[in-house]
């Protein structure tokens, strides 16, 4: 298969074009120069919490919880307590005194819930004896109290006291939660979605469950906040719901997977492979206009306003993708099971009638075949007169397992985990080569040297 | 006997006439001297008539039985010696022996007293031999040699004069730490043995007393039976009393050495106090014993009375005399040295320089250079042990945990051992003991056993009236330590009653090896060695021919000094320890990491001989003159060799892929020598890797040796390579292709020209690490300049990257070649910031740019 490290170029071509997409190597938009690799898990890492603009925390299947900083690279803390993999994380800003302090809750399934201080790396808290393993979290800095969602919902004070808990639910769960305005809050279970409302009276908190809404036919994967009015959520066929959320109305359903044209054989057979998994929105994310779907191993983008898919890559990685991130400036980043992670940048393409480049379709089937370009594959969007194209501007290539998550600290350095055990801290060459001609100049001052 | 000397006189350039100097001259620290021109002079001639081959450095001793007599060479090749004639030597050599046997009672103290004397370094020449040697001499204690003490001497002997005197300070540096290690374990044995002794001693008091109780019963009190028995153990009483003190003084040796007022005082008494005579020999003593051979548990034994004669016994051989390890750490030292010294002047001065500027450079060295000295950075002092570390198992050996406390206590704590009556109280007894005449014997002598020496001149020479200022300090401190150490041992000791004996003496002579003062060459003490630091050379030592290299030579003082001063030396010890451990561990970590998987599956390879990796090993100069053979022909083979030389430079990691693992080998050995930060051991090559590698891989290794296989195990190696093809270049060797970025540029086609004229591999090496050093020269400008990094103001960002692209632009690089410069500056930075030793924590740089391929 490899054969291009015994011949020449050209084999090298066909090689890579089995993939789904291949940027090359020359990346002139990819800024990422650098890396830095974290070792301190034993298991896969599946999450990260920013703590400040100079720590987050990372934690895995090791019930490890490890706290880093993301400039030099130093592990600074480990947060042993748990006994099993971890199941949920979050952060947790406590303001005393005018102080904000941040603090970490974990959950796992030993069915303990910890609450971490990150400075000190004591276990400050800790509920053990759970009836439930929590599989989300969710602070309401508003209330200042916190939820916990398993088998039922919980409402925690600042002090770890159990306020009031909803009845045992489905075995499946709440899988997600999110908060909506006038105190209620949307859990994902299983098909559903219900709607609690937190009564506060007094000191007393009550949580009930006011409304069940049952419009997605398979399990629901995604629950998220597009803005103040609207709230989205996505099924595992590929259901797409904008919801109000004051009055839990549907504001819009997509069915994000059309039908397959019908392409060559040699396609065909590639793409089948991968259907059954395709439609499954796994995760979304949303800058308050654009909602990006992670749909199989594709990518879409949804215009809420117009109610449209503005952009896709039906073929975005390899495998699986795990998490997305929608930035300010229709850039976008995404993260699969095939280890990489991508970097998009929205663009208007050139003239909306022209069929679209090799480059842009550049998944379909084999290369150098223009004549499967004549017919679009997706019927539908040519009407959108607001398509756009999702250029691919970067990948990084690092991880050998699945990139789990990865988490953004702006323009300083984007940190990835993976079911490899590892993290990477990719950062700016250019940047962190002035950094350290900073931190010379400095040396050289307190040196005396000058 | 001994034929006329040659007087090497100093020969320094008058100062006076031209102060002009020429503004192109070169600094003074460059300059080499130059060979000194006599008519039809001919520097490659050999001028000297020795009868030796080259260098060696010869020990002798001046046996009491024997007289002076060569013990071994270093190399210890016959071949080497020639027909010179070792046995004359030793004899010149050691008739310039010094006080240095001084020991036994000194007047106003009425036990013997042990003189720790320094060594001394004279230079000696013979002009008719052809040969000039440094002449270090030393004493070890010998408890049944005479007055204790057996002199030695080590002697560098060389044909070149200018050699000798010029090297002195460095010979002297370097013959002083082999003497250290040598004489540290000659106090252990030495200490070992008289605690033995003293439990002899015990055990035969004991027998004596209960005879003499016997006698008392049976003949009564006054029968001369009884007072010869009780005058016998009287004199047992005495000689443990007297062992007692030697063990106490022995252990207390490093405050003794230098802060003891008793040393100053015998400096000034030294002819009346030398020792006793030789009559005391043959007096009736119980002291000299017939040593037999002794191991671990020593069962005491009986001592005879009688004492055996003297040239009857055997004496140790040096192994002996000191603890063997000590004995081979010695050797080892003295192997260092001679290697050291090897060859010409001019050449050990050129290496002297290179590494002086060297060490200056530490900001950059790392890059390039494959000297270790850089390493040295952690030991305060210029400490220049590069494979003598021997020295440190001194706290390993005696099986001490190791301890951050001074080079002092560890001795002490060594000696004072439970159950051993080691030390006693401060003595009460004040009873002088020497009478008038023995120390009028010694005199006499001493006058005459130095008759013949006036026709020895010895170089140098001191006044120890200067010396003495400074010894005050220090001596009650310590006296207060080994007392409040001996009062824990005070409760274990036996009652010995404590008077004085007045008869008889202990039988010590050391007449035989009396020195003068004229003779000696007193070692400076430390302290004077710095306060003369600023003063150049320190006034004693023989000067340089020239005054230039006085900026060299400072620097190895304070080596000296560090060396002699007991309790720096503890703690510069222990700091090598740690030092060391460290190297250990790192060299396990590779081990670990890499080594264990990488020679599994290579063990079926024929030529491993090609490579100089072996992990743990140093890299030499050696070695990567060797290199520069392979690189040689790398570079007329492979026409992409400059393609493959810029990605080793830019930092991106080369991959030579090939089935043949000698092929991968030689192509890895070819190529090392362009890696950049290679590191000590080669940490950054790998020059065979039969796994999958890694991402970490790639940050750590930035020459990869890889087996390309058929088996799944290659499959999945091939996987990897594909996977991360955008960090790496592939030079397929079995396809001879090179997969890499382009190179635009003319710097690499100087560096590796495949028409160079180029023949040696040594000359190519040469001509690599000259270009290398220039370009490390503008990585170092390129990294130090300020304008082109720090920003003229806060807005403007942008305007610096400019600043540096120009700046490379200017220095006339081409983006390629500014990559390289680029990325030797960021090793310069994290270098800078970080020391060398957060390697781990270096981050990955890499840039997307797409390969060709290139073909043969």
């Amino acid at each position: 298969m490899l054969r291009w490290i015994l011949g020449g170029r050209e084999a090298l071509g066909t090689v890579e074009k089995s993939a789904a997409l291949f940027i090359g190597e020359e990346q002139p938009k990819n800024c990422f120069t650098e890396m830095q690799v974290l070792k301190g898990h034993f298991d896969i890492v599946r999450f990260l919490v920013q703590i400040d603009d100079l720590r987050f925390a990372s934690a895995g299947d090791d019930g490890l919880v490890l706290v880093w900083n993301v400039e030099t690279g130093d592990c600074l803390l480990e947060l042993r307590g748990h006994t099993q993999q971890i199941t949920a994380m979050t952060s947790y800003t406590i303001i005393r005194g005018g102080n904000t302090h941040t603090a970490l809750i974990t959950a796992s399934s030993d069915r303990t819930l910890s609450l971490w201080d990150p400075d000190s790396g004591n276990r400050v808290q800790n509920i053990s004896d759970l009836q439930s393993s929590v599989k989300c979290l969710l602070v309401l800095d508003r209330l200042d109290v916190w939820l916990s969602g398993g088998n039922e919902l919980c409402v925690w004070n600042r002090d770890f006291e159990l306020q009031c808990k909803t009845v045992h639910h489905s075995d499946e769960g709440i899988s997600a939660m999110l908060e909506l305005p006038k105190n209620f809050i949307a859990a994902a279970m299983d098909k559903e979605i219900v709607i609690f409302k937190l009564n506060l009276s007094g000191s007393d908190i009550v949580v009930m469950a006011m409304r069940h809404l049952a419009d997605h036919r398979d399990t629901i994967h995604s629950l998220i906040n597009i803005n103040d009015g609207l709230f989205a959520s996505g099924s595992h066929i590929g259901e797409l719901i904008v919801w109000d959320s004051v009055d839990w109305t549907i504001q819009a359903y997509e069915q994000i997977v059309w039908e397959e044209p019908a392409v060559d054989n040699q396609s065909e057979v590639k793409l089948t492979q991968q259907k059954p998994i395709e439609k499954s929105i796994q995760h979304m994310s949303s800058d308050g206009e654009f909602i990006v779907a992670a749909v199989g191993s594709g990518l879409y983008v949804y215009n809420v306003p117009m109610k449209s898919v503005v952009a896709y890559r039906k073929i975005a990685h390899d495998s699986n993708v795990l998490h997305t991130m929608l930035q300010k400036d229709g850039r976008l980043m995404s993260c699969s099971e095939d280890g990489s992670v991508r970097m998009w940048e929205l663009q208007d393409l050139p003239l909306p009638a022209e069929p679209a480049s090799s480059g842009f379709f550049g998944m379909f089937g084999t290369f150098g075949r223009s004549s499967k370009h004549s017919c679009p594959p997706v019927p539908k969007l040519p009407e959108v007169p607001g398509l756009r194209s999702l250029e691919l501007n970067g990948d990084l290539i690092g991880h050998s397992g699945a990139v789990q998550m990865f988490l953004s600290f702006k323009e300083k350095a984007l940190v990835t985990c993976s079911t490899d055990h590892l993290l990477i801290v990719w950062k700016d060459g250019e940047m962190q080569s002035q950094l350290r001609s900073l931190a010379v100049f400095q040396k050289l001052e307190e040196n005396q040297e000058l | 006997m001994i034929g006329s000397p040659d007087v090497v006189a100093f020969t320094k350039e008058d100062d006076f006439g031209d102060s002009f100097s020429d503004p192109l001259s070169l600094p003074e620290e460059f300059s080499v001297p130059l060979f000194t021109h006599t008519a039809n002079a001919n520097p490659w001639t050999k001028t000297s008539f020795a009868k030796f081959s080259k260098d060696f450095i010869l020990i002798s001793e001046f046996s009491e039985q024997v007289g002076p007599q060569p013990l071994l060479t270093i190399p210890n090749d016959p071949k080497v010696c020639g027909t010179f004639d070792l046995n004359y030597f030793s004899l010149r050599i050691m008739s310039v022996d010094y006080q240095a046997s001084f020991a036994g009672h000194p007047p106003g103290s009425n036990y013997p007293k042990l003189n720790f004397v320094e060594d001394s370094k004279v230079v000696l020449g013979d002009s008719k031999e052809g040969a000039f040697a440094y002449v270090h001499h030393l004493t070890l204690y010998d408890l049944e040699a005479r007055g204790f003490v057996r002199p030695f001497c080590m002697a560098y002997i060389s044909a070149d004069e200018r050699k000798i005197m010029q090297q002195f300070q460095e010979l002297s540096s370097e013959f002083s730490k082999a003497s250290e290690i040598v004489k540290l374990g000659n106090r252990k044995a030495f200490a070992n043995e008289l605690e033995k002794k003293l439990k002899d001693l015990e055990y035969t008091r004991s027998v004596l007393h209960k005879e003499a109780e016997l006698q008392k019963m049976n003949n009564g009190c006054y029968s001369t039976q009884a007072i010869e028995k009780a005058n016998e153990l009287a004199n047992m009483e005495k000689s443990i009393y007297e062992h007692k003190d030697l063990l106490r003084q022995i252990t207390s040796y490093p405050s003794r050495k230098r802060r003891d007022m008793d040393f100053v005082e015998c400096e000034t008494e030294k002819q009346a106090d030398t020792s006793v005579s030789d009559d005391a020999l043959n007096g009736n003593h119980s002291e000299v014993a017939e040593k037999t051979d002794r191991k671990s548990s020593y069962t005491p034994q009986l001592i005879k009375a009688k004492s055996a004669k003297c040239f009857d016994k055997r004496l140790k051989t040096l192994e002996e005399l000191c603890d063997s390890n000590f004995y081979h750490q010695t050797l080892e030292q003295l192997n260092v040295i001679e290697m050291t010294f090897r060859g010409d002047l001019c050449s050990i001065y050129t290496s002297q320089i290179d590494r002086a500027l060297l060490s200056k450079q530490r900001v950059t060295s790392f890059l390039f250079e494959a000297e270790c000295d850089w390493e040295d950075e952690g030991t305060s002092k210029n400490f220049n042990f590069t494979s003598n570390i021997p020295t440190v198992p001194v706290l390993h050996l005696s099986g001490e945990p190791l301890s951050l406390e001074s080079y002092t206590t560890c001795i002490d704590l060594d000696h004072i051992k439970p159950g051993v009556e080691s030390m006693e109280g401060p003595p009460e007894s004040s009873t002088s003991d020497i009478t008038q005449e023995t120390s009028e014997a010694a005199d006499t002598e001493t006058k005459g056993s130095f008759s013949s020496d006036k026709s020895i001149e010895a170089l140098g020479g001191v006044s120890p009236s200067s010396l003495q200022a400074n010894y005050f300090d220090g001596l009650e401190r310590k006296c207060k330590v080994s007392i409040a150490s001996s009062f824990e041992n005070a409760s274990h000791s036996v009652a010995v009653p404590r008077r004085s004996s007045d008869g008889n003496l202990v039988p010590m002579d050391a007449s035989c090896c009396i020195g003068q003062d004229s003779f000696v060459f007193e070692e400076p003490l430390p302290e004077l060695a710095q306060e003369c630091c600023g003063d150049t050379v320190v006034n004693q030592e023989p000067l340089s021919l020239f005054q230039g290299d006085t900026a060299l030579q400072v620097n190895y003082i304070p080596e000296e000094s560090a060396l002699a001063e007991s309790p720096n030396m503890g703690l510069t010890f222990s700091e090598l320890n740690t030092c060391v451990l460290s190297e250990d561990v790192a060299k396990i970590n590779i081990e670990d990491a890499s080594d264990s998987t990488s020679y599994m599956s290579a063990s079926t390879s024929s030529d491993r001989a090609v490579s100089p990796f072996t992990y743990g090993s140093v890299l030499t100069l050696k070695q990567k003159k060797k290199a520069g053979h392979s690189a040689l022909r790398f570079i007329r083979q492979y026409p992409f060799a400059q393609q493959a030389i810029f990605c080793l430079l830019s930092g991106r990691t080369l991959v030579i892929l090939g089935v043949d693992e000698g092929m991968v080998r030689k192509l890895v050995n070819a190529l090392f020598v362009f890696v950049p930060n290679l590191g000590k051991y080669c940490e950054t090559v790998q020059p065979w890797l039969s796994t999958p590698f890694q991402l970490t891989d790639l940050q750590r290794w930035k020459l990869i040796g890889l087996q390309r296989a058929a088996s799944p195990a290659g499959s999945s190696i091939l996987h990897s390579l594909n996977r991360y093809s955008r960090y790496i270049s592939i030079l397929d060797c079995d396809n001879k292709t090179l997969r890499c970025p382009p190179y635009r540029g003319t710097l690499i086609s100087h560096l590796a020209d495949h028409r160079t004229q180029i023949k040696r591999g040594s000359t190519y090496f040469l001509h690599v690490q000259g270009m290398l050093t220039q370009l490390t020269a503008k990585a170092f400008l390129y990294t130090f300049c300020h304008h082109i990094h720090l920003p003229m103001d806060i807005n403007e960002q942008g305007s610096v990257k400019s600043r540096r692209t120009n700046f490379l632009l200017q220095l006339g690089y081409t983006v390629e070649e500014s990559k390289i410069v680029q990325y030797l500056s960021e090793l310069i930075k994290q270098h800078y910031v970080q020391g060398s030793s957060k390697w781990v924590k270096q981050s990955f740089c890499f840039n997307y740019t797409t390969s060709f391929l290139y073909k043969i």
